[in-house]
C-alpha cells in the first residue's frame, strides 16, 4: 500500500524529462535573476578597468562606494532617502514600458508635480494639516498625470513618438517651473534662489519613526507593490501586457488600447508627480530649481535595470540610491570628479541593455531543451 | 550701442543672426541623424555624442592651440560613439532607442568626467567670416558674422541631398533603410551599412558639439547642450529625412531659440523662460501636426522602429 502511494507521488515530483520539478521550476525563473546580476557584475568589472586606466584603485573605489552607500546605518539611511524618489520616477518609465512605450520625460512630471503641490500647500494654508498634505499629493499626482497622460494620448491618437515628445515636454515643464517660480509664485523673500513660499512646518512630511528617512520611501514601496498587483493580477494589467506584446492583436481581441495607454501613462505620470510633491513636502519645503535634480533620468536607468518589473524596482532603486549617495565620498576621498557616478551608471545601463540579447540563449534556463534523465 | 538705436528692427535682425548662430549644431546633428535614420536605425545617443564632442574639441583646442585639431578630435570621438552604437545594435533584441538613452547618459558622464580641468582655460575659437563688414551698424555686423561651419553645413546638406538620390552609396543606405530583406537579396549586409551610417552620424554630431564649445556659446561647461541632440531627432522626422529639409528646419529652430534673447535685448523680459522654451514647444507642435495615426509618414524609412 505504501509502495503504490510513493510510486504514484514520484512522477508528480519529477518533471516531464525526469528531473525534479523543483529544479525545473527554479531553472525557469533563474534566468530573470542570473542574467541581470551577471550583467551588473560585468558592468562593475568594466568600470574597474576604466578606473584603473585613469590611474586610481578600483578596489579602493568600490570600498569607498560601499562605505558611502551601505557601510553604516547613517549611510544606509542616506541611500534609502536617495532611493525613495527613484522608486516613483522608475514607475513612470516601467508602467508605460509594459505597454511597449518608452517614456523618458519623467523629470517634467516630477517638476510640475512639485510646483503644483507647493502652490496647493501655500493656497490652503490655515487648513488642517492632513487635508492639506492630501490635497498636495492629489495636486502633484494630477499635474504629473496630465503631463505624461498627454504624452500617451498623443502617442495613441496622433501617433506622436512618445520618447521624443516626453523629453520635449520635460524641457517645457522645466521652463514652465522657472517661469512660475520666478514670476507669479515667487516668494519675495527668496533672493538668491527663487522659490515658492515655504510650507508651514505642520504641512511638511516627517521621517519614518526610528529612521532619518522620510515617509516618501514607504509611499514609493507601496506604489511599487500596487503597480505590481495592477500589472500581474488585474485584467487591466493583463490587457496592458497583451497590448505591449502586439497592439494589433490586442485591438482585434476588442481591447480598448487607447484608454489603456492613456490610463497607464496618466498613472505613471501621477507617480512621478507624487515624487515631486514628496520632494517639496519632505525635503525642500518649497518648489525651486532643485526639483530638476535628475531623478527622472536616473529613474529610467532603474526601470531598465529592473526590466520594468515594479517589485524589482525596489532593490534596484535602493542600490542606485546608494551609488548616488557615495558620490560625495568618492569625490572627497579619491579626488575623482562627481561625474564618476554618471560614468558608472552609463556603463551599467549599456551592459544591462546588451544582456537583453542573452535571454533564451542558455539551455540551462530552459528545461524543455534538457536531455532526458536516465 | 544698444539695440534701441535701430529700434524694433533689432528684433528680426537679432533673430536672423541668432538663427544662423544657433542653428549650426542643429544642422550637423540632424544631417548625421538623417544618414543614420535613412539606414533604418535611430540613435538618440547623439545628445551624449554632442556633449562629448564639445568637451573633446575644447580640450584638444586648449592643448594644441588649434581649433581645427579640436574639431577633428571631436569628429573622431563622435565616430567612435556612433560605431559603438552601430555595433551593439546589431545583436538581436538590443533596442536601438534604449541604447541611445544609455549612450546619452554615458557620453555626458564621460564628458563631465574628463572635462573638469577644462572649465577654466580659454580655447581659441573657430573663425567667422564678417559678411556684415559693409555696414557700420554694429547689430548688422553682429548678425552677419557667419562661422565657416555654418557654410560647410549648408554645403553638406546640399551634397547629401544630391548623394542620396544620385550615388551608389546613397542608394545602398536607402535600400537598407527601407527593407533589410531587399538589401540582403542584393548581397548587402544591413548591419555593416548601418554600422557605417551610425558612425558617420556620430562624427557629424561630434562636429556639432565642437561648434558649441569653440564658437557659440564658445566655452566648455556642463550645461553646454540644452537637448540639441534630441531635438535634432525630432527635426529629422519633421524634415522627412530630407537633408535640405533638415537645413531649413535647423534654421527655423535656431530662430526660435534666438527669440528669447532677441526680445530681451530690446527690453522685453516678461515670460523670458517661456520664450526660452520656444524651440521645444515648436518641435512638439510640429510633431503633432505632421504625425498621423492612420498613415505612415511620407518618406519614412521602412525599417525605422519609431515609425513602424
Amino acid at each position: 500500500m505504501t509502495d503504490t502511494v510513493s510510486s504514484a507521488e514520484a512522477p508528480a515530483m519529477l518533471g516531464a524529462r525526469g528531473y525534479p520539478a523543483a529544479l525545473e521550476w527554479i531553472a525557469r525563473r533563474a534566468e530573470a535573476f542570473v542574467i541581470p546580476l551577471a550583467a551588473l557584475v560585468v558592468g562593475m568589472v568594466l568600470f574597474s578597468l576604466f578606473i584603473a586606466l585613469v590611474g586610481k584603485s578600483p578596489v579602493q573605489l568600490y570600498e569607498t562606494m560601499w562605505r558611502g552607500g551601505f557601510g553604516s546605518w547613517f549611510s544606509i539611511q542616506n541611500s534609502l532617502s536617495r532611493g525613495a524618489p527613484l522608486l516613483l520616477a522608475a514607475l513612470c518609465v516601467a508602467l508605460p514600458a509594459r505597454l511597449g512605450l518608452v517614456v523618458i520625460g519623467g523629470e517634467g512630471a516630477i517638476v510640475l508635480g512639485g510646483v503644483a503641490a507647493a502652490a496647493t500647500g501655500v493656497a490652503l494654508s490655515g487648513a488642517p494639516s492632513s487635508i492639506v498634505i492630501l490635497a498636495m499629493g492629489v495636486a502633484g499626482m494630477a499635474a504629473g498625470g496630465i503631463w505624461i497622460g498627454a504624452v500617451g494620448a498623443l502617442r495613441h491618437y496622433r501617433a506622436v513618438n512618445e520618447t521624443i515628445s516626453s523629453l520635449l515636454m520635460a524641457y517645457i515643464a522645466i521652463a514652465l517651473m522657472n517661469q512660475l517660480v520666478e514670476g507669479p509664485l515667487r516668494d519675495p523673500a527668496s533672493l538668491n534662489k527663487p522659490s515658492t513660499q515655504p510650507l508651514a512646518d505642520i504641512y511638511r512630511i516627517g521621517n519614518i519613526p526610528g529612521m532619518e528617512v522620510h515617509w516618501g520611501l514607504a509611499v514609493g514601496v507601496v506604489a511599487c507593490v500596487l503597480s505590481w498587483v495592477l500589472i500581474e493580477k488585474t485584467r487591466w494589467g493583463f490587457a496592458a501586457r497583451i497590448a505591449g506584446g502586439n497592439v494589433r492583436a490586442a485591438q482585434v481581441q476588442g481591447l480598448a488600447v487607447g484608454p489603456l495607454i492613456v490610463g497607464f501613462t496618466t498613472l505613471a505620470g501621477g507617480f512621478a508627480g507624487l515624487a515631486g510633491m514628496l520632494e517639496v513636502a519632505a525635503v525642500q519645503g518649497s518648489a525651486n530649481a532643485s526639483l530638476a535634480a535628475g531623478y527622472g533620468y536616473t529613474g529610467i536607468l532603474v526601470a531598465f535595470l529592473a526590466r520594468h518589473n515594479p517589485l524589482a524596482i525596489i532593490p534596484v532603486a535602493i542600490l542606485l540610491g546608494g551609488i548616488d549617495a557615495s558620490g560625495g565620498l568618492i569625490q572627497r576621498r579619491m579626488d575623482l570628479p562627481d561625474a564618476t557616478v554618471l560614468v558608472l551608471q552609463g556603463m551599467l545601463f549599456i551592459v544591462i541593455l546588451f544582456s537583453e540579447t542573452l535571454y533564451g540563449r542558455f539551455k540551462a534556463f530552459n528545461p524543455d531543451l534538457w536531455q532526458r534523465a536516465s | 550701442m544698444d539695440a534701441t538705436e535701430i529700434g524694433l528692427w533689432g528684433v528680426p535682425l537679432a533673430i536672423l543672426g541668432g538663427a544662423i548662430r544657433v542653428s549650426t549644431p542643429f544642422i550637423f546633428v540632424s544631417l548625421g541623424e538623417a544618414i543614420t535614420e535613412r539606414s533604418g536605425r535611430i540613435n538618440l545617443g547623439l545628445e551624449g555624442t554632442l556633449v562629448f564632442g564639445a568637451m573633446t574639441a575644447y580640450a584638444v583646442a586648449v592643448m594644441t592651440n588649434s581649433p581645427w585639431l579640436g574639431l577633428l578630435a571631436a569628429a573622431a570621438a563622435g565616430l567612435c560613439f556612433g560605431l559603438f552604437h552601430g555595433w551593439i545594435c546589431k545583436f538581436p533584441k538590443v533596442n536601438d532607442i534604449a541604447i541611445g538613452i544609455a549612450l546619452m547618459l554615458f557620453g555626458s558622464g564621460l564628458a563631465f568626467f574628463f572635462g573638469k580641468p577644462f572649465i577654466k582655460p580659454k580655447a581659441p575659437n573657430l573663425p567667422a567670416i564678417p559678411f556684415g563688414a559693409w555696414s557700420d551698424i554694429p547689430q548688422v555686423q553682429a548678425a552677419l558674422d557667419v562661422n565657416v561651419l555654418f557654410l560647410i553645413g549648408a554645403a553638406l546638406s546640399l551634397v547629401l541631398w544630391w548623394a542620396f538620390r544620385n550615388t551608389r552609396a546613397g542608394l545602398i543606405v536607402r535600400v537598407v533603410g527601407d527593407s533589410s530583406d531587399a538589401a540582403r537579396a542584393m548581397g548587402l549586409n544591413p548591419n555593416t551599412v548601418r554600422l557605417l551610417a551610425t558612425g558617420v552620424g556620430g562624427a557629424l554630431a561630434g562636429i556639432g558639439g565642437a561648434y558649441l564649445s569653440l564658437y557659440y556659446p564658445g566655452s566648455w561647461t556642463e550645461r553646454i547642450s540644452s537637448g540639441q541632440g534630441l531635438m535634432a531627432v525630432a527635426l529629422v522626422i519633421f524634415a522627412r529625412w530630407n537633408p535640405l529639409g533638415c537645413f531649413a528646419a535647423a534654421l527655423l529652430f535656431g530662430g526660435a531659440g534666438a527669440l528669447g534673447p532677441a526680445l530681451q535685448s530690446v527690453g522685453v523680459t516678461q515670460g523670458y523662460y517661456l520664450f526660452y522654451a520656444a524651440p521645444y514647444i515648436l518641435t512638439l507642435i510640429i510633431m503633432i501636426a505632421t504625425s498621423s495615426p492612420t498613415r505612415s509618414l511620407a518618406g519614412a524609412p521602412g525599417e525605422l522602429s519609431i515609425t513602424k
